[in-house]
């Protein structure tokens, strides 16, 4: 698989690992209560799972399985999708600081990040998604 | 398409059906301790348990003689993830009506399954992630 993709998925199996340990603990805890400050694990437990696991899976498959383009760059202009990786990532790190940090705009600066990101990906890869093309002799 | 991913893609399927099936029963008899069930069957037991499946069938091979990572791995993952959250299913909502300290322990023992399951898939497909 290409080297984008392999960080990717490396990347959201951490996010993944991360994620669960916080909702078991989250989960363990409201069972039976060890720790109460254990709930403020939650918003990280849900941004770790559905940013950095499911959608990162998600674009890091989508990099290497997409159709590839008949050109010089197979995966296009592949620096789209190098920055859509910074940016989910640096939007993920910062939506976690952003209740500690004491700048209430850095909420929405991640999220925005998040979301070029997201968009730049798309943009990279959308000439990706093409019909299938073949085409037919006719022997006589 | 290999056993296992089989189990998991209609385990997944399973799960998606009751999770659709607890959202309907919010609207109707919304039952304390429902949405963590219902976010947890179509987030864990729908979106998670279909990308564990697909992804031990598709990824690069882990070697010859195993390529689809240790049988008894990938095996377990399918075991604790369903039967922790199948615990989780049962007792969340109950422990919300009425706490007994059998239900607590079986929410702790959902909360290391579940655990358990994720860890051992990061194990099992990590070295399969690779370029050529």
């Amino acid at each position: 698989m290409p080297r984008l993709s392999s960080i990717f998925i490396r990347a959201s199996l951490m996010y993944l690992v991360l994620g669960f340990t916080f909702g078991s603990l989250i989960l363990a805890n409201k069972g039976v209560p060890f720790a109460p400050f254990i709930w403020a694990l939650l918003p990280i437990h849900i941004e770790f799972l559905i940013l950095g696991w499911l959608t990162q899976l998600a674009l890091g498959v989508a990099f290497w399985i997409l159709p590839r383009l008949t050109s010089n760059t197979p995966r296009g202009d592949e620096r789209w999708s190098w920055a859509a990786f910074a940016l989910v990532n640096l939007g993920i790190a910062l939506n976690i600081a952003a209740p500690y940090a004491g700048f209430i705009w850095l909420g929405l600066l991640a999220r925005i990040l998040q979301a070029i990101g997201v968009a730049a990906f798309a943009i990279g890869n959308w000439q990706r998604i093409y019909p299938l093309k073949f085409s037919f002799s006719a022997r006589q | 398409m290999p056993t296992i991913t089989r189990w998991f893609i209609k385990a997944a399927l399973v799960s998606l059906v009751l999770g659709l099936a607890a959202g309907i029963w919010q609207q109707v008899a919304s039952t304390a301790g429902m949405f963590p069930v219902y976010l947890h069957l179509l987030t864990f037991g729908w979106l998670t348990q279909l990308i564990f499946g697909v992804a031990i069938w598709m990824f690069p091979m882990y070697s010859k003689e195993h390529p689809r990572g240790p049988e008894w791995l990938v095996w377990s993952v399918f075991g604790t993830l369903n039967l922790g959250l199948l615990l989780r299913v049962v007792f969340e909502p109950l422990q919300s009506l009425s706490p007994t300290i059998f239900g607590a322990w079986a929410l702790v023992a959902a909360a290391i399954l579940q655990w358990y399951s994720g860890m051992a898939f990061a194990a099992a497909v990590w070295k399969r992630i690779r370029t050529k």
